[in-house]
């Protein structure tokens, strides 16, 4: 009997979720699949064998897979020594460089793009772009398992003559090696579906998979081309979520340890952090000040003018952008897809963490809006959605809802882990002293789990107002938002224009990172209060078991 | 006239049905579905509304060509009554998809012939945006000027193109040499440009703001650019502080025109045909220039003194038959890339 209102809650906490992403996702992707691939009510299968026949678009598939393996690697090589600096050394300014490192990854695209921009692209640009805006996740997933290396076991080596390098190849690496796996097929899936980014700095004549996508669909009109190449894509990325699975729950956010930390002890090591910290703080900070540095730089030197009439552009009929609306419909819209984000995502994360057969199925489903051409859903959309009681395909709902799906896979990989713990750690005591599973989770999973909810929330929020993709396929009745006001002021000439794109984006860049130091506050506050309120929370357990 | 007062018949009895009352107490509205840099202003839009009765939604849907693929995927039942914003690259793939449905406005009187596109007014022209090769003009002696694509070879190693296969000028410029100099002759004439030294970049933005030496704000070095007609004007109407003074090279310029078309299936067809006279009024002709940085289409409009200043309106602008360019444009496209990219 228990058991089976156990499996029946789960049941209803996995089917708010499946049907959001079944609805949302899964449905237009496969109307578009469907119209592109049986154009004729017969299955054309042909036309994979003419993209992967077709020189130019196998050009584009392996450009793709080659720079997404460059990016990995590079992304690696610059992330490991950060991972380890930031979760194994204690020093001065750890906190501010560990929150730092993270707003890269929650930066727009199109900012992205700007900072690393000028000139016809290159390899080399698009790869640094990559790197920067992923090396987050290396510092975050890698940290997260360093963290939880027992000191004793690093002094063991030292004695045991595994000094220095030795000790961090011998020891440490392999001990990292499922985190490791994790941050690379994770950093490997954002490079390989990159669209921003690339549009604006792949060197001339090549483009990965998901701009060949946008071009066949919206400069060639060629749809059965485009649902070719959104299969391909499909493959890729789901064999790298399933190897992400496999590696064992690579997770965004670990909570790093801050009690693992020790001060550096050889000189050797001294050097090392300064050279990490240094490198990581230019590596972040020289972009972002080269967007900051142009928006204040007028034709006569400083000015401040764009700020300071950020709101009057459209008063004065000279930009044919209202910046100030485009700022409200952004945090108006990602408001709202966080809220959407954490009111699916939350209920999955739950489940994922109460199953205890496999978990893959639904975490590689809330895992493909991630892997997926955003592209084909959109286009998706216009045709799924459009026959009652269904038809919303041009409501205002639709871009919150196109952004939560993409957000959704962040706020799983977030919450899911740490609700996972949890419950492992305390419910079962609590449930062990008579309370029931819906007293557990209210008075003990969920206020421990507040931090992580905490920064899922921020993570969609941040990710939504910069989301460019999707929101730019979806119809709008309302003022473009930030992203899109960005990318339309960059289609126009004048220095004005420029200037003032050179400004949102700073103004996008301060709102997204001033979020995403919020959230290395709250972590940081969160490692407080896990090493000292454990008892405490073992002490709710104990009095909603008694509750009950 | 007849189909049109079946229609309204139709919308009359249909709105009865559905609502149960009369017709009259439905608000009249009208949905324009077009691409992201559409514009008039604000003034001149609720001036329509206020007179016809008629409220406007205008969705935005990315560029023109997102646009036009989504009015494709939904022909017959489409997201709103008028189309704005598709230009003659698209036409063809539309027109074969029968996504318009027939209009001729009685404005067309003050449109001249050359700028229709289809004999049946399916589409309606509504503005022209030439894309021509701009110069900044102070990196030129008056008299080392470029004036035709032959100066453009001995000046190749200032130019920066756009690659036509993945941008809409830039393929506007491949069929500018093709009008030019003719199919197989446009092969020669971009090899001369290669070795000469051209630059291909793949979008607008990177060959404008990136490459181009008379972008106000840019950071670029080459003295040419392909562009549109109105950009010098954008330089100074959009600029900070001194804008930058460049030209265009008339003779370079081909004819880019901007439809509206009524969606067929549209559930608001008599609001949409006074949406499409209301385009092309010359409220909104005049108004769309400082707008869009486009030309208006009716020859009684007058332009903003700002365009008679610094705008040259390309007289006698190179075009291509549209059934040929639909026929070619693959093939054209792929012998650009072999030749000038391989």
């Amino acid at each position: 009997m228990d058991r089976r209102r156990v499996a029946l809650g789960r049941a209803a906490l996995l089917g708010i979720p499946l049907a959001f992403v079944g609805l949302f996702f899964l449905y237009p992707l496969v109307r578009i699949l469907d119209l592109g691939l049986r154009p004729d009510g017969r299955l054309g299968l042909g036309v994979i064998a003419d993209v992967v026949r077709d020189s130019n678009l196998r050009g584009v598939i392996a450009f793709t897979i080659g720079q997404a393996a460059v990016s990995t690697v590079v992304t690696l090589a610059l992330g490991l020594p950060a991972a380890y600096a930031l979760s194994r050394l204690r020093f001065r300014g750890r906190a501010v460089l560990q929150a730092v490192a993270v707003v890269p990854f929650v930066l727009p695209t199109v900012v992205v793009g700007l900072a690393f921009g000028g000139g016809e692209g290159s390899l080399g640009a698009l790869v640094a772009a990559h790197a920067f805006f992923n090396v987050a996740v290396v510092v975050r997933v890698v940290g997260a398992a360093w963290a939880e290396v027992d000191p004793a076991l690093e002094d063991a080596a030292e004695e045991l003559g595994a000094r220095g390098w030795r000790r961090l190849t011998a020891v440490m690496l392999p001990l990292a090696r499922p985190a490791v796996a994790g941050a690379a097929t994770l950093v490997g899936l954002f490079s390989f579906t990159s669209f921003g980014a690339a549009l604006l700095l792949a060197p001339p004549g090549s483009a990965t998979i998901e701009v060949e996508i946008w071009r066949q669909t919206s400069q060639f009109l060629d749809l059965p081309v485009a649902a070719a190449l959104t299969l391909i894509q499909i493959v890729f990325t789901s064999a790298l979520l399933v190897l992400e699975t496999r590696v064992a729950g690579a997770r965004i956010e670990g909570g790093t340890a801050l009690a693992a930390a020790r001060p550096p002890r050889s000189r050797g090591e001294r050097t090392f952090l300064r050279v990490t910290a240094i490198g990581l703080s230019l590596f972040i900070v020289v972009p972002l000040a080269r967007v900051a540095a142009r928006s204040l730089l007028g034709p006569e030197g400083f000015t401040l003018d764009r700020y300071l009439h950020v709101g009057e552009a459209r008063a004065g009929g000279l930009l044919r952008i209202d910046p100030l609306g485009a700022i409200g419909v952004s945090l108006g819209t990602a408001s709202t897809a966080a809220v959407i984000a954490l009111a699916v995502g939350l209920p999955a994360s739950f489940a994922l963490a109460r199953g205890r057969r496999d978990r893959s199925l639904p975490w590689i489903a809330t895992g493909l809006p991630l892997g997926v051409s955003a592209v084909a859903v959109g286009l998706g959309s216009v045709i799924a959605f459009r026959d009652p009681p269904l038809d919303i395909r041009s409501s205002r709902w639709m871009v919150p809802i196109a952004q939560a799906v993409v957000a959704l896979p962040f706020v799983v990989r977030i919450v899911a882990p740490a609700v996972t713990a949890i419950r492992r750690d305390l419910a079962e005591q609590a449930a062990a002293l008579g309370a029931s599973p819906w007293r557990t989770t209210v008075d003990v999973t969920l206020p421990v789990a507040a931090p992580a909810i905490g920064t899922a929330a921020v993570f969609a929020f941040a990710v939504s107002i910069g989301e460019f993709g999707a929101t730019t396929f979806l119809a709008r009745a309302d003022a473009p938002t930030m992203p899109v006001a960005i990318v339309r002021l960059l289609g126009q000439p004048g220095s004005a224009s420029l200037g003032q794109a050179y400004a949102m984006a700073s103004l996008l860049m301060i709102a997204t990172a001033g979020f995403a130091l919020a959230l290395g506050g709250t972590a940081a506050v969160l490692g407080g209060r896990v090493a000292g309120g454990r008892d405490q929370t073992l002490e709710r357990s104990r009095r909603a078991g008694a509750g009950s | 006239m007849k189909p049109a007062i079946a229609a309204v018949t139709a919308t009359i009895v249909l709105g009865a049905c559905t609502t149960g009352g009369p017709s009259s107490d439905r608000p009249r509205t009208v949905t324009l579905l077009t691409h992201d840099s559409f514009d008039v202003s604000e003034q001149v839009l609720k001036a329509f509304e206020t007179d016809s009765g008629i409220d406007v939604t205008v969705l935005r849907a990315g560029d023109a060509g997102q646009v036009v693929s989504r009015a494709i995927l939904t022909a017959g039942d489409p997201e709103g009554d008028v189309l704005f914003g598709i230009d003659d690259n698209l036409l063809h793939d539309a027109l074969e998809a029968e996504v318009f449905t027939p209009y001729a406005s009685p404005r067309l009187e003050a449109v001249p012939d050359a700028y229709e596109a289809d004999p049946d007014h399916r589409v309606t022209p509504i503005d022209r945006g030439d894309v021509c090769v701009n110069v900044d003009t102070a990196s030129f002696a008056s008299t080392d000027m470029p004036r035709s694509f032959e100066d453009l070879v001995a000046s190749a190693d200032e130019l920066v193109v756009e690659n036509p296969a993945t941008s809409t000028p830039g393929l506007a410029f491949l069929l500018a040499t093709i009008a030019e100099y003719g199919d197989p002759g446009f092969e020669d004439y971009w090899t001369r440009l290669r070795a000469g030294g051209v630059r291909v970049v793949d979008g607008w933005e990177r060959a404008y703001f990136g490459e181009f030496s008379g972008a106000g704000g840019g950071e670029g070095e080459r003295a040419l650019v392909v562009s549109y007609a109105t950009s010098p004007v954008a330089e100074v109407v959009l600029a900070e502080g001194p804008a930058e003074r460049n030209t265009v090279l008339e003779d370079t310029c081909y004819r880019q025109i901007e439809f509206a078309g009524i969606l067929a299936g549209a559930e608001h067809p008599e609001e949409a045909r006074a949406l499409i006279d209301f385009l092309l009024s010359r409220e909104v002709q005049e108004d769309i220039p400082l707008r869009m940085f486009v030309y208006p289409v009716v020859d009684d409009a007058s332009l903003p003194a700002v365009f008679a200043d610094n705008a040259v309106i390309p007289a006698a602008p190179l075009s291509l038959d549209a059934e040929m360019v639909a026929a070619n444009r693959t093939d054209w496209v792929q012998r650009w890339t072999d030749v000038v990219l391989r």
